[in-house]
């Protein structure tokens, strides 16, 4: 899977979960500060991303995934 | 220090009627039965399989993501509370946040929340329970989602009595104003609990009416032929100003809320008292501290639920509390019995039929109880004068709550 299809992917969640338009969705952005994600809004997030891309994202994981871009990055390394 | 005068500015509901408060009286007026049968798959089985459901689904009205947060009953107090908060003109100059007090209600809380997670904790395991389930289900979830839609910061209180409950909730909205620890409070009622367990349990009490083939004829507070009430599901919210705060403000006055009786039965779990002692004395007290004539008390919305023995109890303490000349509805008749929200929806009913001087009818009394000797608006709406009038809500746990409204 490349890291296009995992942003795409990731972005398809965030609408569902969070109401975050997919355009929004980049590399770069916050999760917090960029797309309002609120924290339990991430936690729904990371199930549904293990979900959907058959990782395991521990919780003591899911502090260092700042930005889209370190998503996509631990979720390229794991799948 | 004299008593502060608290007035009602705002009213809001959502209902088996209609997703507003014009609507929902509309349909009253013409007597519409806001009762259908359960169509859905989970219902086939319940020896219940009508009820009363929202006119207007909350999908209609709020954003999807919103919802997902949401427990049915949260989200429905919301609707009720924004429309109440706009109606009373707030919408554009709030009053101070630190004099602003919520104080809402339910009957069951966030029980099909609660059910539905526990549904995927058992097929999916506990990392797949929502971590929004705890402020989906906990009691206090409605309230503080309105207070956090209203920004209100002096106080947010939750009601929990059962049926009384939307009424209990209002009586405390008084109380805050008239110990002068808010200006205006956003009092109400909401349940949604139309899900298998709570229509179970409640048949399992024989409850319910199991008038499966007639819904619309399910709810007959008073009529021979009744065999339970109908579960509703809504929400009704009423703004509470302190009377000079609205008046400074240049508000549109529905009616006062003149008085409030609480008592309880220390009784039973469940049945009323025999002689509607605890009922009584609510009402005595509520008479009382409106300080109005039992005379100008023309008009009841009773609590009648259309269960055989409530609905006498009920009409024997009315006679002796105020008197044989009130003229009663029982607007469940065509809502169903909203539970906890039941007492905020009626009082909406009352204030209204204060102000345009007519009377919702009561449907289906084809053919009322040999015990039924007060005077009912059966089938038709009826016009008359209301100086004042009273609300009553009953529930179970024994609590009695009595309200009365004036004309402003």
């Amino acid at each position: 899977m490349t890291r296009d299809e995992i942003t795409a992917g990731l972005a398809e969640i965030l609408e569902e979960v969070a109401g975050v338009n997919p355009d929004d969705v980049a590399e770069g952005k916050s999760f917090t500060d960029d797309l309002d994600v609120d924290s339990l809004s991430m936690v729904e997030v990371v199930v549904a991303a293990e979900e959907k891309f058959g990782v395991k994202i521990p919780d003591n994981e899911v502090q260092n995934l700042k930005t889209v871009g370190d998503a996509v990055s631990y979720i390229e390394a794991q799948s | 220090m004299s008593r502060p005068d608290v007035v009602v500015t705002g009213l809001g509901a959502t209902t088996p009627l209609g997703g507003d408060v014009a609507s929902t009286w509309d349909a009253m007026l013409a007597g519409r039965s806001g009762v259908s049968a359960l169509t859905q798959e989970w219902a086939a089985d319940l020896p219940v399989r009508i009820a009363a459901q929202l006119a207007v689904d909350p999908s209609e009205v709020l954003d999807r993501v919103k919802l997902r947060r949401l427990d049915r009953s949260e989200a429905i107090a919301i609707i009720a509370a924004r429309q109440a908060w706009a109606d009373a003109g707030l919408a554009e100059a709030g009053p101070d946040p630190e004099r602003l007090a919520v104080s809402v209600g339910s009957g069951i809380g966030g029980a099909t929340t609660l059910l539905a997670q526990d549904d995927i904790l058992e097929k999916s395991g506990p990392r797949r329970v929502s971590p929004h389930t705890i402020p989906m289900l906990m009691p206090n979830g409605p309230a503080a989602w309105v207070g956090l839609e209203l920004g209100a910061k002096a106080g947010v209180h939750t009601v929990a009595s059962a049926c009384a409950t939307g009424a209990e909730a209002i009586a405390l909205g008084l109380d805050i104003i008239r110990a002068g620890r808010a200006d205006v409070v956003v009092a109400g009622g909401t349940e949604a609990v139309i899900h298998p367990l709570p229509i179970a349990g409640f048949s399992s009490m024989r409850a319910m009416s199991t008038r499966n083939d007639e819904p619309e004829r399910a709810s007959r507070p008073w009529d021979s032929g009744r065999d339970g009430f109908v579960l509703g599901e809504g929400a009704g919210v009423v703004i509470l100003e302190r009377a000079d705060h609205a008046a400074a403000r240049g508000a549109r006055v529905y009616a006062r809320l003149a008085g409030a009786g609480i008592t309880s039965d220390a009784y039973d779990i469940v049945q009323p008292h025999a002689e509607g002692e605890g009922a009584i004395r609510a009402i005595a007290r509520a008479v009382a501290d409106a300080d109005v004539a039992r005379t100008d008390i023309v008009h009841v919305n009773a609590h009648a639920t259309s269960t055989p023995v409530g609905d006498m109890l009920e009409i024997g303490a009315l006679r002796q509390a105020v008197g044989d000349h009130p003229v009663l509805t029982a607007t469940k008749s065509m809502t169903g019995h909203l539970l906890g929200a039941a007492g905020a929806l009626e009082s909406i009913a009352t204030i209204l039929a204060i102000r345009d001087g007519v009377i919702p009818p009561t449907i289906n009394l084809d053919d009322p109880d040999e015990g039924l000797t007060l005077d009912v608006a059966a089938h038709k709406a009826r016009h008359m004068e209301i100086p004042a009038a009273l609300n009553n809500a009953f529930g179970f746990g024994g609590h009695n709550v009595a309200l009365v409204f004036t004309r402003p």
